[in-house]
């Protein structure tokens, strides 16, 4: 029952924005208590695979399983109420609420479904991120980049999920906040949640992954064991495009 | 054949419904056509243009009330007693007063951006409405009775068959007027203002001239509409042209559909004949007395919009097999060209950029220059400033510090349309087209400032061998960048990589020294990747000058002759593409790293 | 013009001022989370009103038809799609708020006297006939179209308080009612004699606001509402429902206006197509306010109300057209200090 233990599976994916296929057939999947990444460069088609798992996107074809479910036609809502959960690019705060009220809407479905224990869940994510704790008052948009993406993570953990996907944490960010954050997800994995991350700071995101796939033009070009892929050279040649040369 | 066919059996029934229907049905089909001629009207604002209006029965007010007073008034004032008594002269006053008054409210409502236009025309919509109530001298809220009948060459139009001819002679004329409009360089500047302003800034058009225009054009329409029914009623007063017959007005324009002309006939029609049939019945059936025919317009507009947005006409349209599209090549004179720089010129110098929003840094002291038969590209990571440097130099946006030289003269506090018009030109890194026009069309909006005929000529068709030049010149252009089969579809039907070549092709039209395009590889295939670098080679090898903003390295490196590198708002590397491929700040940018 | 006609102009526009506020605020709110520019507001306010006049006048309120009629049609609907995807669990939830709710409510009405009750049992009933209209004409009219353009949800709007003017006409007839003051009571403050009424309304609309206000700072629905006009997609992302935020913030904007009306009603005669007018002063407060700000549109509102006043004493014919002439300045000075991005079709 190998299936049983991958808590996500995707298989033959495809997205269109309307003309235009951005994903053609992609599959992945993550194990149980997992970091799994996936890299590529830009206009790779990255976001869109995150935005379809969520379901903020429509799919043409394929299926996406959730803990052995499918999932492909549930709503946001009832995906966020299955435990999936999505960081996105733009990290798409409430500005102009406090921190405590941004992460309290973080719990919100957990409320909806009868779960009335968002103080201590508040609690365990101030210890992660203590920073937080300092500024819960604040206005999220008040925050500095690097605040804004650890409120945007730990808004996500204030559900619970069973499975975080990050979209590009590291964007934007100075290189000293960048390594931060990536202690923070690779001491998330010790929580439990499985984790799906999105990078293009390729070998960032490699150094705290379990396993690695590698997008290119819509489609899976190269997947592996993380530290087997760091060394690949066609990762290099895919963000350089030194592939046609060859 | 067909279509030709049908609009002849179409004029032919025109011709001789009075002769044959009911006094009733004459007098219907007269209303038809008033309330078809403000529709039109609305076709074009609304459905054409994008800009809503809930306000068109108050110009319907102005011309019907200015002939009313002027035909009617005892002691007019000492300066305009020649003014008074004919009709004729009330249809010139009305239309002075109207485009006196549409220009005004059009100044200040037209800047209003989305949503605040159609209040703002809800809003002066109920001020005129009570204003002709409350004015003394325009009878208050009885009105103004006694109006003179029409009188057309000797004869008095006093019976509602004779009248009939002179408001479809109208309704015609203005169809006739406004197909002319729509099919000119001025028109398809209106048809790009409904979700095609920023490219057509950059093509040169004078958008905000554009909407008084159709705005103006609007208003006068309706305020025609207006002093024909004052003659035809011969009485008047503030009813008809309160706000709810305005929002009467856009429902029949959105029911029969709101961007085809013929869409505007058959919603007055449709709205018109309901509207009868509805006040007859419903009271009956309801047992009261009331406008109630309002409920079953206000569910059928709620139905009409979530399930056929388009409105009857193009369900209509459906049965009817279309009219074979011209297929040949367009010919005409060749258009004037700029003279072409030197091969090596320098077209393009940034020195020293700077932008800065708020505390946000970026561009960072960035400098680039582009010659001419060159491509020179600018790549970086995602959020590393490359946009904004593209926008400062094609005047979207300004520098906050620094200079922007093209050929030699400063740039920086230019527009998008006046650089447009110095030669250089633009494509956009999510494609900007108008879907529902032919590529032929959209290629020819690139040409718009190298035809200068305006909307008048346009509505009665005096600049055909201007238009005929510049369609020539677009056909020019889509062969050169090999979109020939394509140049009679639609464009919104190509797939992504020809709808890439047909943005160059537009900006080719605008005869540019130097083309500025952003991210043009995004989103193709690799075939397709090849061929745009097949043709911008061409290009280069043509003398033209290329700036490319880009993320794909591999379509970067086989094409570009220089690179500049940007990180974080600076520019960490520059040089051919090998050297800056191997340089390890690069290379850290690129796939990042912790260390 | 005296010191005491000023002081008594003055209290008719912060009267009038108040519920002006409160209908803008229900449109900043509505437009904020639904993007719709709530033009029916006004027909909830005559709604209100003219359903309270009925049950005093021992008739039948018409709305309670509208609710029967507006509830079969969402659950023919929410039924239908409820079986063609096979989600059975949501059948007895859209029976019991769109079939049940309203057969109850009939039996109240109709088995009861409503004519014989308190004033303030009557307020309730007419309010729990009134207010839920609301969600459900989200439900059948903006739902379906929650993703088109701000210009189309307008247009909507604009036939939505059609077919809602023409209803109002068709139950409540032409001619127009007023209930009685809730206090008779007047008091006399130095210059100026204030009447009961007056402070009711004014009360009532502060009493209101605050209850807004707690319910938007300190509820998690509050904040969810808030969350879905600041970042639509980030609240998705957290479970927060488009659908649930749009007929939360329709109940509201419903609850605002069916009460200024029952709070207007005993000073204004108020007639089927009262409530537009009245709806739209509250829409240039809105406006002032950028359809975003909650206390620049209150203030706006107030202004509105005041500007009113004084215009009705010095050029009472022209009252109207200052008021909405008005709004031009405002719209222009709006639309300059906003910057304008297209709108990607």
């Amino acid at each position: 029952m190998s299936e049983a233990r991958n808590i996500l599976e995707v298989e033959g994916l495809c997205v269109s924005y309307g003309k235009v296929e951005a994903l053609h057939s992609a599959g992945i999947k993550v194990g149980q208590g997992q970091i799994v990444t996936v890299i590529g460069p830009n206009g790779a088609g990255k976001t869109t695979m995150l935005s379809s798992i969520m379901g903020v996107l429509p799919h043409t074809r394929g299926v996406i399983r959730f803990q052995g479910l499918e999932v492909g036609d549930a709503e946001v809502e009832q995906r966020v109420a299955l435990g999936i959960n999505l960081v996105p690019e733009s990290r798409a705060l409430f500005g102009e609420m406090s921190v405590e009220d941004n992460l309290l809407l973080g719990a919100f479905m957990r409320h909806r479904l009868g779960h009335r224990d968002h103080e201590q869940t508040m609690d365990e994510v101030f210890q992660i991120f203590p920073r937080l704790k300092e500024r819960r008052a604040q206005h999220a948009g008040t925050l500095s980049g690097g605040e804004r993406q650890m409120l945007a993570v730990a808004r996500a953990l204030m559900a619970k999920p069973a499975l975080l996907m990050l979209d590009e944490p590291s964007l934007g960010l100075a290189p000293l906040i960048v390594r931060e954050i990536f202690r923070v997800i690779s001491d998330l994995k010790r929580t439990g949640v499985s984790i799906l991350l999105v990078e293009q700071n390729a070998r960032a995101a490699l150094q705290v992954a379990d396993y690695g796939y590698v997008l290119e033009t819509g489609e899976i070009a190269l997947e592996g064991a993380s530290d087997q892929l760091i060394d690949d050279p066609k990762v290099v040649e895919s963000y350089l495009g030194l592939g046609g040369r060859r | 054949m067909r279509p030709r066919l049908l609009l002849a059996g179409f004029l032919g029934l025109l011709l001789i419904a009075p002769r044959v229907v009911s006094e009733f049905h004459v007098t219907l089909l007269n209303y038809i056509g008033l309330y078809a001629i403000v529709a039109l009207g609305l076709v074009l604002l609304t459905g054409v243009g994008g800009l809503t209006s809930f306000g068109q029965a108050a110009f319907v007010g102005l011309g019907a009330y200015t002939t009313a007073y002027l035909s009617t008034a005892q002691n007019l004032p000492g300066w305009c007693v020649a003014l008074g008594g004919s009709p004729w002269i009330g249809l010139l006053a009305g239309i002075v007063v109207t485009t006196l008054v549409a220009f005004v409210l059009g100044l200040l409502t037209l800047r209003l951006s989305g949503h605040y236009l159609p209040l703002g025309t809800i809003a002066w919509g109920i001020s005129l409405y009570f204003l002709f109530g409350n004015l003394e001298f325009l009878g208050g809220h009885t009105g103004m009775s006694g109006i003179p009948a029409l009188s057309l060459l000797g004869f008095e139009l006093r019976e509602s068959r004779s009248f009939y001819y002179v408001i479809w002679a109208v309704v015609l004329v203005a169809v006739w007027l406004t197909q002319n409009l729509l099919d000119s360089r001025e028109g398809r500047a209106i048809r790009a203002l409904k979700g095609g302003v920023v490219m057509a800034e950059a093509m040169g058009v004078d958008t905000a001239r554009s909407k008084v225009a159709v705005f103006l054009i609007a208003a006068l329409f309706a305020s025609v509409s207006g002093w024909l029914y004052a003659h035809l009623q011969r009485f008047v007063n503030p009813t008809p042209f309160g706000l709810h017959i305005g929002i009467e007005y856009l429902f029949m324009a959105v029911v029969g559909g709101s961007a085809h002309v013929w869409g505007a006939l058959v919603g007055a029609g449709v709205i018109t004949i309901l509207k009868q049939w509805l006040q007859d019945w419903l009271p009956r059936l309801l047992g009261a007395s009331g406008n109630f025919e309002m409920i079953v317009f206000g569910v059928m507009m709620i139905f009409v919009l979530q399930r056929a947005r388009d409105g009857l006409w193009p369900i209509l349209t459906r049965f009817v097999p279309r009219r074979a599209a011209k297929r040949e090549l367009p010919h005409g004179a060749l258009l004037p060209k700029k003279a072409a720089p030197e091969f090596g010129e320098v077209l393009l110098e940034a020195k020293n950029v700077f932008k800065r929003f708020g505390g946000l840094v970026a561009n960072n002291n960035m400098s680039l220059t582009v010659r001419a038969g060159e491509v020179m590209a600018l790549i970086g990571p995602n959020g590393a400033g490359k946009s904004t440097m593209f926008n400062c130099v094609s005047g979207v946006d300004s520098a906050t510090e620094g200079e922007v030289l093209f050929r030699g003269e400063v740039v920086s506090a230019l527009n998008s349309r006046e650089i447009a018009r110095l030669g250089m030109s633009r494509t956009f890194q999510h494609v900007r087209l108008l879907p529902t026009m032919t590529v032929l069309e959209n290629v020819a909006i690139g040409g718009h400032l190298r035809g200068s005929k305006g909307v008048l000529p346009a509505m009665l068709h005096l600049e055909r061998g201007e238009e005929a030049s510049l369609l020539a010149e677009a056909a020019r252009q889509i062969v050169r960048v090999g979109l020939r089969d394509s140049m009679f579809e639609l464009a919104g039907s190509l797939a992504l990589g020809q709808q890439r070549t047909l943005e160059i092709a537009r900006a080719l039209c605008a005869d540019p020294c130097l083309l500025l395009l952003d991210e043009p590889a995004a989103g193709l295939r690799y075939l397709e990747k090849e061929a745009l670098a097949e043709l911008l080679r061409k290009l280069r090898g043509e003398g033209m000058g290329i700036l490319l903003v880009e993320h794909d390295m591999d379509f970067v490196m086989g094409l570009a002759d220089r690179v500049v590198v940007m990180e974080f708002g600076e520019k960490i590397a520059e040089g051919l593409p090998e050297e800056v491929q191997c340089d390890p700040a690069v290379v850290e940018a690129y796939l990042g790293g912790v260390d | 013009m005296d010191l005491q006609i000023a002081l008594l102009l003055g209290q008719d526009g912060i009267t009038n001022g108040a519920i002006y506020a409160l209908l803008s605020l229900a449109l900043v709110l509505v437009f904020t989370v639904t993007r719709v520019i709530f033009i029916p507001q006004g027909e909830f306010v005559a709604f209100g009103a003219l359903t309270l006049a009925s049950f005093q006048a021992g008739k039948t309120p018409g709305t309670l038809w509208l609710l029967i009629g507006a509830g079969v049609a969402v659950a023919l609907v929410d039924i239908t799609l409820a079986l063609r995807s096979g989600v059975f669990r949501r059948i007895p939830g859209i029976v019991g708020w769109n079939l049940a709710y309203p057969a109850l409510a009939s039996a109240i009405v109709f088995l009861l006297k409503p004519s014989e009750f308190p004033l303030l049992a009557q307020i309730v009933l007419a309010l729990a006939l009134v207010v839920p209209l609301g969600p459900m004409l989200y439900r059948l009219a903006f739902q379906p179209l929650a993703e088109a353009s701000v210009l189309v949800l307008l247009i909507v709007a604009v036939a939505v308080h059609l077919a809602l003017v023409g209803l109002g006409l068709l139950f409540f007839g032409a001619e127009g009612s007023r209930t009685p003051a809730f206090s008779d009571a007047s008091f006399d403050l130095g210059l100026v004699n204030v009447n009961g009424q007056t402070l009711w309304v004014v009360g009532a609309s502060l009493l209101l606001i605050v209850v807004l206000g707690v319910f938007f700072e300190r509820t998690i629905y509050g904040k969810a509402l808030r969350a879905t006009a600041m970042n639509r997609t980030g609240a998705r992302l957290m479970g927060i429902s488009t659908v649930m935020a749009g007929k939360l913030s329709f109940l509201l904007a419903a609850l605002i206006g069916a009460f200024s009306g029952i709070l207007i009603a005993p000073i204004t005669t108020i007639y089927y197509d009262t409530g537009f007018l009245i709806g739209l002063k509250g829409f240039v407060g809105a406006i002032v306010g950028g359809l975003a700000s909650y206390p620049i549109a209150a203030a706006g509102a107030i202004l509105v109300g005041l500007l009113e006043a004084f215009s009705s004493f010095w050029a009472s014919a022209f009252k109207e057209v200052i008021v909405f002439t008005l709004i031009i300045p405002v719209l222009v000075w709006r639309s300059l200090t906003t910057r304008h991005v297209e709108e990607d079709e």
